[in-house]
């Protein structure tokens, strides 16, 4: 019954009510059992936050390195990597969480590992020529990393099936939503798909991509890059396109990639999105997302990271950087005086940690803002069933839902017979800016409560199947890239960097990408590289 | 009176879902487990429960008797639905998808009136924001309590023929208590008396004799005796024997016939086995029945056999039962077996061990779980466990039935590494087979069979290798488990077969 008579009605209730989840916590709270025992976890915003107040201890012991790295994400441990792979083992990775990994660190339980963020990495094209050395001495991709269409290891390729789409009580097929759409509406989705495969052949004079990836090798064609100052909405309108599925699946994707709604995203970091890679919608995953990648590069800095380490104070000098460090788990601060400074940590901190500010460096950050998201891992003791239409996926996306759908961390598991699972929720919280993060802030009992009701539409017996809901919460997540972000002169002088400092976190892209991130560290080790006067075989 | 009208939209709620669950499982038990049924049939339901509330604004006059009605002829249609459907597709299975679509259309428009009606009752004495609210919560609360209890409880308890006679009843109760609540507001009370009792009095008897009728169904439908019937964690799993023929049935696919299982498993065994003079260490992949097991154990080389079957319920049964433990000449109980319960794939990963032959007789690639028993990651994880000089042993379809699906698993161990020899046999019961052989180095086929065996000599053997042009080797595409492919060939080939 619920299904049928509920389905249309639902939609109403869903407009109708701000959060679904609101209307059914309502209705069924006092038939509700008690919802499955988890934790609440999240960046270490206590540590983080006592940036803000200066009261913590005076660094008691110095230690010099050649190279600090502040920041232990993709690009901070990218950094590590190239300078450790060129024989440069003289720096220190400095982490304010336990673990390093940033965005692409993972979970485990009894029943398997689980992403905490970051959770596919899709096949790089030939310019991310860094990613794919990765790659390869991951032994993930096999043969020549500069081919055009390297070999994979299976078993990080997305098994089949690989996505499904929950619409109108039927889970179809593929993303983009096809069933009951009609044929004029499909003939745009066509539309688009030509279009956008036109940018990805384009390539200006000097052989450039129209968006390439890392986007610092994209053309600078200023009417391509006109594109930023439009929204991706105004440019979809402005192309004359008015189906609702095209729209909905621009806007998904935008708040998949980017946490950030598709009225608010840029129109050039929309369309990177569809026309910057090659591979047929191709994707590397695995059961604890992409921390395996994190894993790979954290290898090289083996020994050479402070863990629960805050960098709190940085003061440049003519000839060295000096860090002061309260290392949490001790509760004391030491000082790193470095020749070479890598910052690979969001630059939003800059203004709270560096002794002297630069005018630029603020003006560059000044509107900038992060989504924040939420990620539930949710163990279950059976696969949620499929009551109609195709079988369980690694993606699943539910249409008319505020979040992004859930992924399988078994599907890549070689099992054939059912099983225990754990199945990752994502929810970017597109509608909230920094200023009003109420919704982030809610306990581990409301979001579990929340995550239950968007399940249960598709998944009637969610809730008896969730033997635990572990939350966690991403406060800054990613750069948002609003319209004038990427080319409106705010990223110049990161790229840039200075004497004895360079940045290397995807902040400086603009786009919180693995392979920007990957892009940008390696970029910093290198020209760190060149001002040690170590030799080295470049990797871009 | 609001407290019962919305306890009933509960009891409505689940019946009307029970109803959904129940035909959809039927047909996905008796017409295979193909998606396409259970979403064809949640469509139809869908569908015409929209009919029911469109129609529902011409139902007019008492809208309580009305109600009661509405009820008991859900109850008894609904109730008697799973029955009606298994004797008739015992009966005759040509009319029984439209038998299944025309009931399931004819209790959705049913199902489709209850709610309108039951708001529009309301709707006198209930504000309509309150109305929507509690009724919606109250459908949807039914809906969750039945699709929790449907898989949990009644179906492996008390069967669907005797579930849906259960919901059959609860909605004959609803109608009961509506009229007994309603007395003072309705004229014509004895006829509609009568017609509860008598509702109820049909469903009661049905519930009591469904086991008998069960049975006799099933009977009918295997047109043997069975002898043996269970639900294990994984499967159904059902033997039947008629005159001197015993037949095993997984999820009502025949397994084997002990007619002719020697040459399925000669086939399986021998062109490989027979080969290799120097195994020593042999692993059969599936094959609970253990009959691979008593071919492999003609081999007096053969020191340890491994068998490595999901489901220990089959190696329990085909270990302990008389007639069983007598087809396979007691193989499961040598004392070179070992057997392992486990998932093939989870143990190979996790296991050290290599062996000289392999054999992997698994169930067709009818969906993506089983689809991964055939890709290139699976060939390439055997290669670690089989011997310099090891041979591994595919069952894959029919090369006839399913030839794109046959050369396709054909193509996917050569690009796993493996040099293959495909070859085929006629087993009567399941028509042309096709079987795989694959090692590191090239295959020739043995000039004698050191054992005795009925089917498989060694002048039959060069025959077996040989395809004839409508089996003959088409291009195929190796199954990687990014795409499956083999999955859909697989379907669509053997969907063609089956079709009528």
């Amino acid at each position: 019954m619920g299904q049928g008579a509920g389905a249309l009605m639902r939609r109403r209730d869903f407009l109708a009510a701000t959060s679904a989840a609101a209307a059914l916590a309502a209705c069924g709270s006092k038939a509700a059992p008690p919802l499955p025992p988890g934790t609440l976890s999240g960046a270490n915003d206590v540590l983080g936050h006592r940036l803000r107040r200066p009261d913590l201890p005076v660094p008691t012991e110095t230690r010099r390195a050649a190279v600090a790295i502040v920041g232990g994400g993709i690009g901070g441990l990218s950094a590590a990597w190239k300078l450790a792979r060129s024989g440069c083992d003289d720096f220190l990775l400095l982490e304010m969480e336990s673990e390093a990994g940033g965005n692409s660190r993972a979970g485990r339980n009894e029943v398997s590992a689980h992403p905490l963020g970051a959770h596919y990495l899709p096949l790089p094209p030939r310019e991310a020529r860094a990613t794919r050395q990765l790659l390869a001495e991951l032994g993930v991709l096999q043969g020549d990393p500069d081919a055009a269409h390297p070999a994979y290891d299976e078993k990080y390729l997305c098994h089949a099936p690989q996505e499904r789409l929950y619409t109108n009580g039927y889970w179809q097929e593929g993303l983009w939503p096809t069933l009951g759409v009609p044929a004029t509406e499909r003939a745009q989705y066509a539309r688009f798909q030509d279009a956008v495969a036109g940018l990805r052949q384009r390539r200006d004079p000097a052989g450039r991509r129209a968006f390439a990836l890392p986007l610092a090798l994209s053309s600078r064609d200023p009417q391509l890059l006109a594109l930023d100052r439009l929204t991706m909405r105004d440019w979809l309108l402005g192309e004359g396109y008015t189906a609702p599925g095209l729209f909905w699946l621009v806007d998904y994707a935008c708040r998949d990639d980017y946490g950030t709604a598709a009225t608010q995203t840029s129109a050039w970091a929309g369309l990177h999105y569809f026309a910057c890679r090659d591979g047929e919608g191709q994707v590397l995953t695995a059961p604890e997302g992409n921390a395996w990648l994190a894993r790979g590069l954290a290898r090289a800095a083996a020994g050479r990271v402070l863990q629960n380490a805050l960098v709190f104070r940085v003061e440049q000098g003519r000839k060295e950087s000096v860090c002061d460090v309260y290392l949490a788990a001790e509760n004391r601060s030491i000082r790193v005086i470095a020749r070479e400074l890598i910052w690979a940590a969001p630059q939003f901190l800059i203004p709270h940690v560096f002794a002297a500010q630069r005018p630029e460096w603020l003006a560059g950050i000044r509107g900038a803002e992060y989504a924040p998201w939420i990620v539930a891992n949710l163990t279950l003791s059976a696969a949620p069933q499929t009551r109609a239409g195709q079988p369980l996926a690694w993606d699943n996306v539910l249409h008319d839902s505020a979040a992004l759908g859930y992924v399988v961390a078994t599907h890549q598991q070689l099992r054939y017979a059912p099983a225990p699972t754990v199945i990752t929720w994502y929810r970017a919280l597109h509608e909230e800016t920094a200023g009003h993060q109420r919704q982030l802030l809610q306990s581990r009992d409301a979001w579990a409560a929340q995550v239950l009701a968007d399940l249960a539409r598709p998944h009637p017996e969610i809730r008896e199947l969730a033997t635990r809901i572990d939350i966690h919460r991403h406060a800054h997540a990613m750069i948002r890239p609003l319209p004038g972000r990427l080319w409106g002169g705010r990223r110049r002088d990161f790229e840039r960097g200075g004497a004895g400092i360079q940045f290397a976190h995807a902040d400086v892209s603009g786009l919180s990408l693995f392979e920007e991130a990957n892009y940008r560290g390696v970029l910093a080790a290198e020209r760190t590289l060149a001002r040690l006067g170590v030799s080295f075989a470049s990797s871009l | 009176m609001q407290r019962p009208l919305l306890v009933s939209v509960f009891i409505v709620a689940s019946c009307g879902l029970a109803y959904e669950l129940i035909a959809g499982a039927l047909a996905s038990y008796l017409l295979g487990d193909s998606v396409m049924q259970f979403s064809t049939v949640i469509g139809v339901y869908l569908f015409a429960m929209g009919i029911g509330s469109w129609l529902s604004k011409h139902v007019v006059g008492n809208l309580l008797v009305r109600f009661i009605q509405i009820e008991l002829l859900v109850g008894l249609l609904g109730g008697l639905s799973a029955g009606l459907l298994f004797l008739l597709f015992t009966l005759h299975a040509g009319p029984f998808r439209f038998a299944l679509y025309g009931l399931v259309l004819l209790i959705g428009i049913l199902v489709g009136l209850e709610i309108p009606l039951i708001m529009r009752i309301l709707k006198r004495e209930v504000a309509f924001k309150e109305l929507v609210a509690q009724v919606l919560s109250f459908d949807y609360i039914g809906a969750l309590a039945v699709s929790v209890l449907f898989p949990l409880l009644l179906a492996p308890h008390l069967g669907l023929v005797r579930s849906a006679l259960l919901f059959g009843l609860l909605n004959a109760l609803v109608a009961a208590w509506a009229l007994w609540l309603f007395r003072a507001q309705i004229g014509a009370l004895a006829v509609l008396r009568a017609q509860c009792v008598a509702v109820i009095a049909l469903l009661a008897v049905g519930f009591g004799f469904a086991g008998t009728f069960v049975s006799l169904a099933e009977a009918n439908l295997y047109n043997e005796d069975i002898v043996h019937a269970e639900s294990s964690a994984y499967q159904r799993i059902v033997v039947t024997r008629w005159r001197d023929e015993t037949r095993l049935y997984l999820n009502h696919n025949l397994q084997f016939s002990s007619r002719d299982e020697y040459r399925y498993h000669e086939a399986l065994v021998h062109p490989g086995l027979a080969a290799l003079p120097g195994a020593r260490n042999v692993l059969v992949l599936g094959g609970g029945d253990g009959m691979a097991v008593r071919e492999i154990l003609k081999y007096p080389q053969v020191e340890s056999i491994t068998l490595v079957d999901l489901d220990p319920r089959m190696t329990e049964l085909f270990s302990q039962s008389p007639l069983l433990r007598e087809l396979n000449g007691g193989a499961l109980a040598s004392p070179k077996l070992r057997i392992v319960n486990a998932d093939a794939l989870q143990w190979l990963e996790a296991s050290p061990e290599t062996f000289d032959f392999v054999v992997a007789d698994f169930p067709d690639p009818s969906n993506h779980s089983l689809g991964k028993l055939y890709s290139t990651a699976f060939y390439r994880l055997l290669k670690q466990h089989v011997a310099e000089t090891g041979r591994i042993v595919v069952q894959a379809t029919s090369p006839l039935y399913a030839r794109e699906s046959f050369w396709t698993v054909v193509a996917t161990l050569e690009a796993a590494g493996w040099q293959t020899a495909p070859y085929h046999a006629l087993v009567p019961s399941f028509g042309e087979w096709g079987f795989i052989l694959a090692s590191r180095r090239e295959y020739r086929p043995p000039t004698t069979i050191p054992v005795a065996t009925r089917f498989v000599t060694p002048d039959a053997l060069p025959a077996l290798f040989h395809f004839p042009a409508d089996m003959a080797r088409i291009p195929a595409e190796p199954n990687r488990l990014d795409n499956q492919n083999l999955v859909r060939v697989f379907e669509r080939e053997w969907g063609r077969v089956q079709a009528p």
